[in-house]
């Protein structure tokens, strides 16, 4: 050390760092602004998990309950813990609203990057980031004014899809009262759609140029190229965004809570009302008494929901380095 | 059969015959098809966000007057949002006072600082997982470590800290994106000057990054007056007292400028009333606060764009 100061000294460029410089102040401070964050989420985790395996802990409750389908906290013979039908309704819910979502932003995020001229580029952007902007609660409170008495007085009846030869492929029971997993899920569907759309846009525009012409000189039409070169080199992309729209609708809480139903049930028809893992914590978080065994259950969800997004993150990473590595 | 694939391959100006031979016709249907359908896909989204605007314009009409925004839930049958909207209006504030310089200093550990090495790993991997762990956890985390753990009960600043955590990643990013656009040149002429490091981010970047900054300060602004999970169970959900604004006492949990009392929102208490309410004009207020909550979220993006442009133009003339 005391040689390389001699060295630097010798050099005449720079006088030997003093006690100021070496302690480096501002360094110490913005790694410190940064490195909170990596705090936040060790002690986030930490807290969470700690009090969600209480129920299994201080309650005694077998590890059973996560796939249980009962789920009745004032239940005379004691308390039912099952988590089943919140998983299952947040899987239900979740997918559904990726099915309707996805094509739309894929299809989106493909007019965007190989479509729309300047002008309607310059209009649609902005729009989708209003979109990002609508807060979870106006999109409940619209699909609870709009939508839900839309479905109700729409499908209110048995809903019958025939075919002619096939005859029924389709059956359920009306929407009776609106609220409903198809409420919840085309809600969450708009909701998403701005995560997927921009993400899956990046991923076509970091597509080089020189595979959109290459492919067009060789006589194939926009649509040929879109298909065969741009979707095949930007599907881990496409991917991703997918990945981070379904960590996103399935974390969403109040606008779900308020479409859904909120009805413990397994989820059998797409008209039947439900609750997820979030809207059942929201629901039941302000009803209960903390250290209860009902109250822990919620905790348990929260660090079900934990787990799901974490897992989320560490899924995009394991995308991308494939990516990365091809 | 030729004229179709000129027109497909457009300006261009290529081949006057697919190479594809017979299938081009249906190849060419198809390629119309597709752009077709993408237009749909552009208008569609359009069309909804019109009619949204519309939505609430339409229900906000008659219902938004100055005795709505300025007066108490309790002044009259309708009611009014002042208290609610105040909080709104506070919880930004000490929340952005808070995030803004962790955020910045953070990112400026991002861009200037941080080597390909395992801490920024680990500090890239807290960003990404902050930012998907859903938004009513982190209010639940809020919960322990601040309403019960540290015995605040619900607090304003209770509720500015769970944000706080909640948009840290975004600012810190947005800020990294920022100082990252300021060309490298810039900083290599100001170290040959012989300025140190901190000299150079201090009186070279962090001018230069001001209106991309700024953008992000006012995005992530944007995402905190609008966010309610986080809230709920932070900062209370409760219906606002009067405030009697004259009252400065910090300490006094009456007082409206003071960070231990509850703060109940504009949009937890769309959620509130929601889910409790049964008034005779839930509906009509509700859609009163939401096309407030619409159009402050328009001023936000409005003023990000038209500050940053008029940053970038003044600081690049100059």
């Amino acid at each position: 050390m005391a040689q390389m100061t001699t060295a630097t000294r010798l050099t005449g460029l720079r006088a030997a760092p003093g006690f100021r410089q070496r302690l480096d102040i501002p360094r110490r401070v913005v790694f410190l602004a940064a490195v909170s964050m990596v705090a936040i989420v060790v002690l986030l985790m930490g807290f969470i998990a700690w009090q969600g395996v209480q129920l299994f802990v201080k309650d005694g409750v077998g590890l059973g309950a996560i796939v249980s389908p009962t789920w009745n906290p004032l239940a005379d013979g004691g308390p039912e813990f099952g988590f089943l039908p919140f998983i299952t309704a947040t899987v239900c819910v979740t997918g559904v609203a990726l099915l309707i979502s996805t094509p739309l932003s894929v299809g989106l995020a493909l007019f965007l990057s190989e479509v729309a001229p300047n002008w309607a580029k310059a209009i649609v952007q902005p729009s989708l980031e209003i979109f990002v902007g609508i807060p979870s609660v106006v999109w409940g409170w619209l699909g609870l004014t709009v939508l839900v008495p839309f479905l109700a007085s729409s499908f209110g009846g048995q809903i019958v899809i025939s075919l002619p030869v096939v005859g029924t492929v389709f059956s359920a029971p009306g929407f009776l009262t609106g609220f409903s997993w198809l409420a919840g899920s085309l809600v969450l569907s708009i909701m998403v759609l701005p995560t997927i759309t921009s993400v899956s846009y990046d991923a076509f525009r970091a597509v080089p140029q020189e595979i959109r012409t290459g492919s067009l000189a060789l006589g194939t039409t926009r649509w040929q190229t879109i298909r065969h070169l741009l979707i095949p080199s930007a599907l881990s992309g496409v991917l991703t965004a997918v990945v981070l729209g379904m960590t996103r609708a399935a974390g969403e809480a109040l606008a779900v809570q308020m479409v859904i139903g909120n009805s413990p049930t397994m989820p059998a028809a797409i008209t039947q009302p439900l609750t997820t893992l979030t809207s059942q914590i929201t629901l039941d978080m302000g009803n209960t008494v903390f250290g209860e065994p009902w109250q822990d259950a919620l905790w348990t969800m929260s660090l079900l929901l934990l787990v799901i997004s974490i897992s989320s993150v560490v899924l995009v990473r394991v995308i991308n380095k494939r990516r990365m590595g091809s | 059969m030729t004229s179709p694939a000129s027109q497909t391959l457009g300006r261009s100006g290529g081949p006057k015959q697919s190479l594809r031979g017979k299938s081009s016709r249906g190849s060419i249907l198809a390629d119309r098809a597709a752009t077709t359908v993408l237009w749909g896909t552009g208008v569609l989204v359009l069309a909804i966000l019109g009619s949204i605007i519309a939505h609430f314009a339409l229900a906000a009409w008659g219902v938004v007057s100055p005795g709505f925004i300025l007066g108490d839930p309790s002044s009259s049958a309708l009611g009014g949002i002042l208290p609610v909207l105040w909080n709104s209006i506070y919880m930004l504030v000490l929340t952005m006072l808070i995030a803004v310089p962790v955020g910045v200093l953070g990112g400026i550990y991002m861009s200037e600082y941080a080597g390909d090495n395992a801490v920024t790993t680990a500090i890239r991997f807290a960003e990404e997982a902050i930012s998907s762990v859903p938004s009513i956890v982190v209010g639940l985390f809020g919960l322990i470590l601040f309403v019960d753990d540290a015995h605040w009960g619900f607090t304003a600043l209770a509720g500015a800290l769970a944000l706080t955590f909640f948009n840290l990643p975004l600012m810190t990013r947005l800020s990294e994106q920022a100082l990252r656009a300021v060309p490298q040149d810039e900083r290599s002429a100001s170290l040959a000057l012989g300025a140190t490091k901190w000299q150079t981010i201090r009186h070279v970047v962090l001018p230069l990054a001001i209106p991309g900054l700024i953008t992000g300060v006012i995005l992530t602004a944007g995402r905190v007056f609008g966010e309610a999970a986080v809230l709920l169970f932070t900062s209370g959900i409760g219906t606002p007292p009067h405030y009697n604004f004259a009252n400065f006492d910090l300490t006094s949990p009456a007082s409206p400028w003071s960070p231990f009392r509850p703060a109940t929102t504009l949009s937890v208490y769309i959620y509130k009333l929601n889910s409790e309410g049964l008034g005779a004009f839930k509906n009509q207020i509700v859609d009163g606060s939401a096309a407030i909550l619409i159009a402050m979220v328009l001023l936000f993006n409005l003023g990000a764009r038209l500050v940053g442009r008029v940053l970038t133009r003044r600081l690049t003339a100059a």
